[in-house]
């Protein structure tokens, strides 16, 4: 069985009151994904990659379709605060803007607190200490520089971290990481890419990566999805898309990449 | 060997603020010839300070501290670092080396036409200028560089990312200058439009409309493309230098490899190589280490690191800084 289902999700936004404008962001899009797979949505700005992802986290209503997690249809989990809690638990997301998922004014062990409270422990227990201190080295992190401080005194990607420290709790089955590494440093994006694949290590969690970096995309999945304008125009395995793209789409992508080992053979008949 | 175009000798340039020195541009020494050059850099390495000082842009708070700038122009050597800014703003700017600032095409003032900011540059230059002499040039330049002519009578704001960028170094290119400096110029762009404005600055060099050109950016995949070779710089200072084929495949400074192994394209090798990160920040450049600059965070450091400052070395055409080769 799956671990996730998309079946012919459709989502059409209504904009306007009187003249109504209709905008289609994804398209009738299916997919699925296997316990332990790590599977990446590319696509440009306004291509439905993070309509979507929030469609999966229950955060936007569909307009038609089905999504199955782990063999529930998404609104059995909305039924009661019970089977809520236990979507929260298997389904963990991680935003693009680290700034923007903490409260300033609460000290970052709050979001520690919460992912403890979720596995029905008490955080002023010792055991959640315990735990909290281990998620956090399991990031890469030392639990006393970083608990008791408040958002605006760590960095970007400390912040990113904290955030996957709360998968080390929660252990979700499904992570939706919607651009997550965009907005770090290059040279501190590789340690926070490397703890996305420790986690599938060790516990063997599915990463749904949303990017428009077919970079990042290519060396994390181990299965890419392109959308364009909302629908799935092509999925395969990395090496396959980069190296034989099927869609104009993703050809002419894939050409305009500038590449670090190798040079460009066509800038010269590039048309100005 | 290519001829000798610009020359900077150990040039020491700082931002003072509050009595303090800002070492941004610390002991550089350069030779630009007749090539694409490439200069990579994090933000805050003194990239783009090193652009003031190839200009001989200097305005307070940033000081000339120490050293020279040479432009070799038809035989004949002039200093740039020993003339007045009224001196270069009337003989070198524009006509000997350019520059294209970052973010310059989001500079356009919306209400002018492209072809107002063409007059404009040439009565900064000329003291009588013929108005329809220099349209009709300007539309030759655009058209060269593959811009339908037209473009020059349309508003900033009618002009997509890549047509205004273009047209800024249409511009910036008018007067034939030597040398074109162009900072970041491709990194507010999508990619396949990144790939035009790489092929238009090609161009600029293969049509003989500038001699060279230095392309400085922090994104070196892009660089990589068009450029022949390649300085790294940390800190304010260069620590790795030479032709971009060998320094990419096989990089001998401990920052180089650590910036080039952080890059991710979408590429078989990136996948086999892997890639790592560099820990920690850039030093404080108001109190840089006194040893190697990059010392606090080189995962192969020794202990002559801590204590020295290692020199800017020749190894087989390449230059490096770095005791891991140095010879004791």
């Amino acid at each position: 069985m799956p671990l996730l289902e998309v079946k012919n999700l459709n989502k059409i936004y209504e904009l306007g009151f009187i003249r109504k404008k209709y905008i289609h962001a994804v398209k009738n899009i299916s997919f699925s994904m296997e316990q332990g797979e790590i599977v990446s949505l590319v696509g440009e700005s306004g291509s439905g990659k993070t309509t979507t992802a929030k469609m999966i986290l229950g955060l936007v209503k569909p307009t038609s379709g089905e999504i199955i997690i782990d063999g529930t249809k998404l609104e059995e989990y909305f039924k009661n605060i019970d089977t809520l809690r236990e979507l929260r638990r298997k389904v963990h997301a991680i935003f693009q803007d680290p700034f923007a998922s903490y409260n300033p004014f609460y000290p970052i062990d709050r979001v520690l607190h919460q992912a403890i409270k979720l596995i029905g422990f008490d955080p002023a227990s010792s055991e959640a200490r315990e735990l909290m201190e281990e998620a956090l080295r399991n990031v890469g992190l030392d639990p006393k520089m970083i608990l008791g401080k408040y958002p605006h005194q760590l960095s970007g990607g400390e912040k990113q971290r904290i955030m996957v420290a709360r998968c080390w709790l929660l252990m979700p089955k499904l992570i939706i990481a919607d651009e997550p590494v965009s907005m770090i440093d290059a040279s501190t994006r590789g340690g926070v890419i490397k703890l996305f694949e420790k986690l599938r290590k060790v516990q063997n969690t599915s990463i749904i990566f949303i990017t428009h970096d077919m970079g990042l995309a290519y060396y994390i999945s181990d299965r890419i999805l392109i959308m364009h304008l909302g629908e799935i125009v092509e999925e395969g395995t990395p090496d396959d898309i980069i190296s034989n793209p099927k869609h104009n789409y993703t050809k002419r992508l894939i050409a305009s990449i500038p590449t670090l080992y190798k040079k460009w053979e066509d800038l010269e008949k590039v048309k100005v | 060997m290519k001829n000798l175009i610009l020359n900077l000798e150990n040039v020491k340039a700082y931002y003072m603020i509050a009595n303090k020195f800002v070492k941004a541009v610390d002991g550089v020494s350069l030779e630009i010839r007749d090539e694409i050059l490439g200069i990579v850099g994090e933000s805050g390495s003194g990239k783009s300070t090193l652009t003031n000082v190839m200009l001989m842009s200097i305005k307070r708070p940033l000081t000339f501290v120490d050293g020279n700038v040479k432009l070799f122009s038809n035989g004949d050597v002039i200093e740039l670092s020993s003339m007045s800014r009224e001196e270069l703003q009337k003989k070198i700017w524009g006509r000997e080396i350019s520059i294209i600032p970052q973010s310059a095409m989001n500079a356009l003032m919306p209400t002018k036409r492209i072809k107002s900011y063409i007059l404009d540059v040439m009565r900064s230059h000329f003291d009588k200028i013929e108005d329809e002499e220099i349209i009709k040039k300007a539309i030759d330049r655009f058209e060269e560089i593959g811009i339908s002519g037209e473009y020059i009578n349309r508003y900033p704001f009618e002009l997509s990312g890549g047509m205004k960028q273009r047209a800024v170094i249409a511009v910036a290119t008018l007067l034939n200058p030597r040398v074109l400096i162009a900072d970041e110029p491709t990194s507010a762009l999508d990619v396949a439009t990144q790939k035009m404005v790489l092929a238009t600055i090609k161009e600029l060099k293969d049509k003989g409309i500038v001699k060279s050109i230095v392309f400085i950016t922090h994104d070196i995949a892009t660089v990589r493309q068009i450029a022949e070779r390649i300085v790294v710089m940390y800190a304010g200072k260069i620590v790795e230098e030479g032709n971009m084929d060998e320094v990419i495949l096989d990089p001998l400074h401990p920052y180089t490899k650590g910036l080039l192994y952080s890059v991710v394209t979408p590429e078989p090798e990136v996948r086999k190589r892997g890639i790592i990160n560099i820990p920690g920040t850039p030093p404080d450049l108001t109190d840089p280490p006194p040893c190697c600059r990059f010392y606090p965070r080189c995962p192969s450091r020794m202990e002559i690191c801590e204590k020295e400052e290692p020199e800017l070395i020749n190894i087989n055409q390449r230059k490096v800084a770095c005791f891991l080769y140095e010879k004791r």
